[in-house]
């Protein structure tokens, strides 16, 4: 058994049936010996969608995502792939070939020190210098990628180290790390502490992120809340905690979000903060909103307390096992109030615009989410498309949203898509792109194709980079610089190209119809959305 | 306001690009830092001195702690410890300042610890404001080279 054998066999016994990837020279014994394992293969077309796949797999599934690449260039197409899902906290076991251990350090051809270039997105990274550390760092690497505050873990193994005999391969049943134990459990005293604020509270909220999805808190999270009517914003990684018509829903925070949840923000008097890291997108100056107002931060990552909002009653630990905890201690609120004072600002509703031209996003999007399967993934790219299908998709028990939330990676729709279809292949999953993004990773098609992995993409055409051009609209005296991306490539005839059915949304007439023909087309499909590229998301 | 991180880490390599790292991509000022070993081989202490203001302090504390090669962190203000900096200090003298530096290192309590015809090697292990002090009062008369260890602390002794 050599470095490679063991590197499957690891992959093997951690369960994995899936490894995204692009070959070369110094990972090819690696996938050589992945060949014999029952692991799924997956060639992409670029790395970076390697980790996207990786990230859309993961999320769906909730288990550890795996991409492996070569050194060199391979590695460093990765970084973005990377840097990604550490924004959004996504689980991912990234493994690179590296050049032989004797050559490290000396230019080598296709050498890049991608551990150094990954350290400040990565949660951790190995580079394995001998072949009998293979078990134990894949078994850490597992386990750290998927525990605690979630994220990317990266392996960098040398040729050499690929090519040489293991002695004896045992795959360590536990973990010791003495300097990494994650709290899972809450603090009762802090706990405790909480629930006599929120017994206190005239006006409490709840306000909702990621940390939901990736703690599997769900369940939980909606027990809490309808025990009480509490009502319920949440973060754009947060979208679907609860369905979007969900009564205490009263939606997303944040520059981009709507008016009924800044309002809830700005009026709260005990706002608990879950698994949300209060970025600069959802809450612009933290400490003058949360003047006169007690804030519980509940969260895994002790670093994201008090980090970007503070003071606050801090609860380190798991959102389910708090939430959990929150849920079976009895109290009495009364929010009734509250509720009907902020119902108010829910009916406030985005302008849709009627046009034989082109096609209203705000209400393609809507129309779109609610032709959708209840169980489907909608996965929103970076931009205006981004921004449209936040605010106005309509996400139903047991359906989900993803996007690139923490570090807008454009072109992250289509291959993250293509990672959830085939996570559980049951679920409808459509990627919305604007045409800048579909031209960042249309290349994905043939990826799509050759695995049979049927998704349907939506492109909302303006043929501008649009949300930069909005900005040129409102700061730069519309001066359109570098944005304008032209007609080209005709998406019919990109279709024919790979085989994909192709559909034209063109206006609003008959739209509805055309939408449900697109979701149900029997092969993968690309739909054309015309918008006026006037259209804006202010 | 000053803080001292005595930090444990892994003796592994790359470690202390990790932590400078993270000093730089956070914007978190480094005042002074010093590695060593420990007694333990397989465990390296850092000394790090920083400023900034109390929420900064306590998130170079929580960032340190979420590295994994972090094994423990103790913080202290200047106040509570004991801290001590070792500086070697060159100069260039003439007949007519001489005297005057010889004065001078005395009074500081350093020590002149190498000498040729016209120059001097001073030698103090101090607390950082009285090293400071030194070279302000050398810098008058003509500093060459100076190294400096950064500064070491440990917290002062239980009562």
């Amino acid at each position: 058994m050599n470095g490679a054998d063991a590197m499957a066999k690891c992959l093997e016994l951690e369960n994995v049936k899936v490894v995204y990837g692009y070959p070369g020279v110094a990972i090819a014994n690696f996938f050589d010996r992945l060949g014999n394992t029952g692991i799924r293969q997956v060639l992409v077309r670029t790395e970076q969608n390697a980790g996207h796949m990786a990230s859309g797999y993961a999320r769906t599934l909730g288990e550890v995502g795996v991409c492996a690449v070569t050194s060199g260039p391979g590695a460093t197409n990765l970084l973005t792939g990377i840097a990604t899902a550490y924004a959004d906290s996504i689980p991912l076991v990234c493994i690179s070939g590296q050049v032989e251990s004797d050559l490290i350090g000396s230019d080598g051809f296709q050498e890049a020190d991608v551990t150094g270039a990954a350290e400040s997105f990565v949660k951790y990274s190995y580079l394995v210098k001998d072949v009998n550390d293979i078990p134990r760092v894949f078994k850490e690497a597992f386990y750290i990628a998927n525990t605690g505050r979630r994220g990317p873990v990266l392996i960098d193994v040398p040729i050499d180290v690929q090519k040489a005999e293991i002695k004896n391969f045992q795959y360590p049943e536990e973990v010791s790390l003495r300097t990494y134990k994650p709290t899972v459990k809450g603090h009762v005293q802090q706990i405790k502490k909480a629930v006599s604020e929120l017994k206190k509270a005239k006006r409490p909220l709840i306000c909702a992120g990621g940390g939901i999805f990736l703690a599997g808190a769900k369940d939980e999270l909606i027990s809490f809340v309808t025990k009480h009517d509490i009502p319920l914003v949440h973060t754009m990684m947060g979208i679907g905690v609860l369905p979007t018509d969900h009564e205490l829903n009263y939606g997303m925070v944040g520059n981009n979000g709507t008016v009924s949840a800044n309002k809830a923000m700005q009026e709260s008097d005990v706002i608990i903060m879950i698994g949300a890291r209060v970025a600069d997108r959802a809450v612009a100056n933290p400490d003058t909103v949360l003047d006169n107002k007690v804030l519980v931060h509940i969260d895994v990552d002790p670093a994201e307390i008090g980090k970007n909002v503070g003071p606050a009653i801090p609860i380190v630990g798991d959102a389910k096992s708090i939430l959990q905890d929150l849920v079976d201690t009895d109290f009495e609120i009364d929010t009734g109030k509250w509720r009907e004072y902020l119902k108010q600002y829910r009916s406030i509703r985005e302008r849709v615009r009627v046009s034989d031209k082109y096609v209203d996003p705000v209400a393609f999007v809507a129309l779109l989410s609610m032709a959708m399967d209840d169980r489907s993934i909608y996965v929103a790219d970076v931009g205006q498309n981004q921004i449209w299908s936040c605010r106005n998709a309509n996400i139903r028990t047991g359906g989900r949203f993803y996007t690139s939330g923490g570090m807008g990676t454009m072109g992250y729709a289509i291959p993250a898509a293509i990672g959830a279809k085939m996570a559980d292949e049951k679920r409808q999953v459509v990627a919305v792109c604007g045409d800048g993004g579909f031209q960042m990773s249309m290349m994905e098609f043939a990826t799509m194709k050759e695995e049979g992995v049927d998704i349907k993409v939506v492109v909302l055409k303006n043929n501008y980079l649009g949300l930069v051009r909005e900005y040129q609209h409102y700061s730069l005296n519309d001066r359109y610089e570098m944005v304008k991306l032209g007609t080209y490539p005709r998406l019919s005839d990109l279709a024919r190209a790979y085989d994909i059915d192709y559909y034209l949304a063109d206006g609003m007439e008959g739209l509805e119809e055309k939408i449900k023909d697109f979701l149900s087309a029997k092969n993968q499909a690309i739909m054309e959305v015309t918008v006026d590229a006037n259209d804006t998301v202010k | 306001m000053k803080k001292i991180y005595t930090v444990l880490v892994e003796n592994r390599s790359g470690v202390l690009s990790k932590v400078a790292g993270l000093f730089a991509r956070r914007g978190f000022n480094i005042d002074s830092l010093a590695v060593g070993e420990t007694d333990d081989p397989g465990v390296s202490v850092m000394t790090i001195v920083s400023s900034g203001d109390e929420r900064t302090l306590e998130q170079i504390e929580k960032q340190l702690n979420k590295k994994l090669d972090v094994i423990k962190i103790k913080t202290y203000h200047e106040e509570e410890s004991i801290s001590r900096e070792l500086m070697l200090l060159k100069v260039k003298y003439t007949k007519s300042n001489r005297k005057d530096i010889m004065e001078t290192v005395d009074a500081m309590k350093a020590d002149i610890v190498d000498m040729s015809k016209n120059q001097m090697l001073i030698q103090i292990c101090d607390r950082p404001d009285r090293t400071a002090m030194l070279i302000k009062l050398l810098n008058e008369i003509s500093i060459t080279e100076i190294a400096r260890t950064g500064t070491l602390a440990l917290p002062k002794c239980d009562n």
